[in-house]
């Protein structure tokens, strides 16, 4: 049977509602493609295992090098940092709001860490680079204080509105009888929390963890502002380092259009974009898996 | 017993602690930024140009900037976020096509937003030719902000009972009528909201309009949108790496118009839920 249209206008809306829908998946598409065009160009020069495992990164001496290595390990170094002091202070928080807090500051809490999702990245770092540093500087007798620990403790709180609200939520789809189940038979609040709702949360709190480390990966600019940008391979949080996302931002304005130090950054994009999509779709796995 | 009624107080506390250890710097940050950013907001600085290599006078064209920026990446990102929206939560069925689409929802939002900087080169900046431009930089920008808007949109969608549709199906209304007239008249203040949201981390983002629209400093106002322009983000970044010797005043008064800027759109966004909330009745 042919669909009848009340309207011409009608036919059009239903038209562009497709259209709109369709068009997310070809804006992936695209950005995915616009990255291969430029990027993939790098690779009739440089082999695909020297741009990831050679450890000089000079894009502009002559001839220049092309490892991106140390921009890996400086990723990585920042993000696991970051998790390692996010993911426990995200849970706690999570815990203490949605089973804890008495209702009068739950609000004011659930306000305040709104409230930091909504400070641009670039403010952050502005006080990163004037209170952060300094502090972690004179603290460890640094000669200065822009470091992976640095970037680490910024990026850890970036990441903890995304932590905690999604953990949050999954506490709060534990069924209620779980909790009911378990404070019948004796045990305390505490134990009820550590024992039972924890465990059932534990697939969106693998999902927190997941988009938390997606979020410090891609953040660029107070990254940027705040490790001390030396791209070398690094050997300890206390030194500077240059992830992957920085690289891209500092140097874009200077390389050539049509060079290969261009085409290298659009290549380390290539690698943040599957490195992206990989974190999400697991993220999304484990969510689903706690619906379930 | 005792024991374990200890366990749980020293617990509490110290998840109490946690949560404080993230809130408590959020109030310092907000502080220093007023304390430090209010000497130095004043008419002229808001509204003139900046000078002597943007150590002195305004950031007004920063401002324009950014508001430009932020309208524009809004006519590009709304239309289409809601209309997705609509289709995934009104007409889609289940099949391969709607599961894609909720993947490249779900793969946009977590591309770092410098690979959108690169994308907004590659395509608008390079293959389009709009140059460094705010047409390129809103494009940019729009694409990034549509999964917020997006998602949020569906949630509002989802919000409206079923047994609405149902009525209007059964009065004869077609699905668009029934869109129009009941579903989106319903969910209007969460699409705002979530719109508004997405729309004020648009207008703070620095890394997608790095190469697709900021202008290093150009202290003159945008003719078209073919131009580049200065942007309050990208123009704390100058001030506080690339210029030596700005004064504290000009940098922190760039941060707390942006901060509030920001603000002020989450607070309309706040507003307009809590308004919501308590006119509903289903």
């Amino acid at each position: 049977m042919k669909k009848k249209y009340v309207s011409g206008v009608e036919f059009f809306i239903e038209k562009a509602i497709f259209a709109s829908g369709a068009a997310t998946i070809l804006f992936v598409v695209l950005i995915f493609v616009f990255l291969l065009k430029e990027g993939l160009s790098l690779f009739s020069e440089v082999s695909l295992t020297s741009f990831l495992f050679s450890k000089n990164w000079y894009p502009i001496s002559d001839p220049p090098q092309f490892g991106i290595l140390p921009l890996i390990m400086g990723s990585i170094l920042v993000t696991f940092g970051a998790i390692v002091i996010s993911v426990p202070l995200g849970v706690a928080a999570a815990v203490y709001i949605s089973e804890v807090a008495p209702k009068s500051i739950r609000t004011f809490l659930k306000s305040g860490i709104e409230l930091l999702a909504a400070i641009p990245s670039i403010v952050l770092g502005f006080i990163g680079i004037i209170f952060l540093a300094p502090a972690i500087r004179n603290i460890f007798n640094l000669s200065s204080g822009l470091t992976a620990l640095a970037g680490s403790i910024m990026l850890a709180f970036m990441a903890l509105p995304t932590i905690v609200s999604i953990i949050e939520d999954a506490i709060v789809s534990v069924p209620r009888s779980y909790k009911e189940g378990s404070l019948a038979l004796g045990a305390t609040h505490w134990q009820t929390i550590y024992k039972v709702i924890l465990p059932a949360a534990s697939s969106g709190i693998l999902a927190a963890i997941m988009l938390g480390i997606g979020r410090v990966i891609g953040e660029t600019m107070a990254v940027l502002m705040i490790t001390g940008n030396a791209a070398i391979m690094p050997t300890s949080i206390l030194q500077p380092v240059r992830t992957l996302t920085a690289t891209i931002a500092a140097e874009m304005g200077e390389a050539v259009a049509g060079s290969s130090h261009y085409y290298a950054l659009f290549a380390i994009g290539i690698i943040l974009f599957i490195i992206s999509f990989v974190i999400n779709l697991l993220a999304d796995m484990f969510l689903h898996r706690g619906k379930k | 017993m005792r024991d374990t009624r200890r366990t749980e107080r020293i617990a509490f506390a110290l998840l109490f602690l946690a949560t404080i250890v993230i809130v408590a710097p959020v109030g310092i940050i907000l502080f220093i930024v007023l304390w430090h950013g209010l000497p130095g907001l004043s008419l002229e600085f808001i509204f003139s140009m900046p000078r002597e290599g943007m150590r002195a006078g305004g950031i007004f064209p920063a401002i324009i900037g950014t508001l430009v920026l932020t309208i524009m990446t809004a006519v590009f990102s709304i239309p289409v976020g809601i209309l997705a929206a609509i289709y995934l939560n009104e007409y889609a069925g289940k099949n391969w096509l709607t599961r894609m689409v909720e993947m490249a929802i779900i793969n946009l939002a977590g591309i770092p937003s410098i690979v959108y900087g690169l994308f907004g080169l590659g395509l608008f900046v390079a293959f389009l030719n709009f140059g460094t431009s705010i047409l390129a930089g809103s494009l940019t920008l729009a694409i990034m902000t549509l999964p917020v808007i997006i998602t949020a949109t569906r949630e509002a969608l989802n919000a409206v009972p079923q047994a609405f549709r149902e009525v209007s199906f059964s009065l004869g209304a077609s699905r668009w009528q029934t869109v129009r007239g009941v579903v989106l008249k319903n969910a209007i203040p969460g699409i705002l909201t979530g719109a508004i949201l997405g729309l004020s981390r648009a207008a703070g983002e620095t890394a997608p309009i790095l190469f697709t629209a900021a202008a290093f400093y150009l202290p003159q106002l945008p003719q078209s949108v073919f131009d580049q322009c200065m942007a309050l983000p990208y123009h704390i970044y100058v001030l506080s790496t690339q210029v030596p010797n700005v004064s504290p005043k000009i940098q922190y008064g760039t941060v707390l118009v942006l901060v509030l800027m920001v603000f002020m759109l989450n607070i309309m966004a706040a507003f307009i839920r809590a308004k919501f909330r308590k006119r509903k009745t289903w």
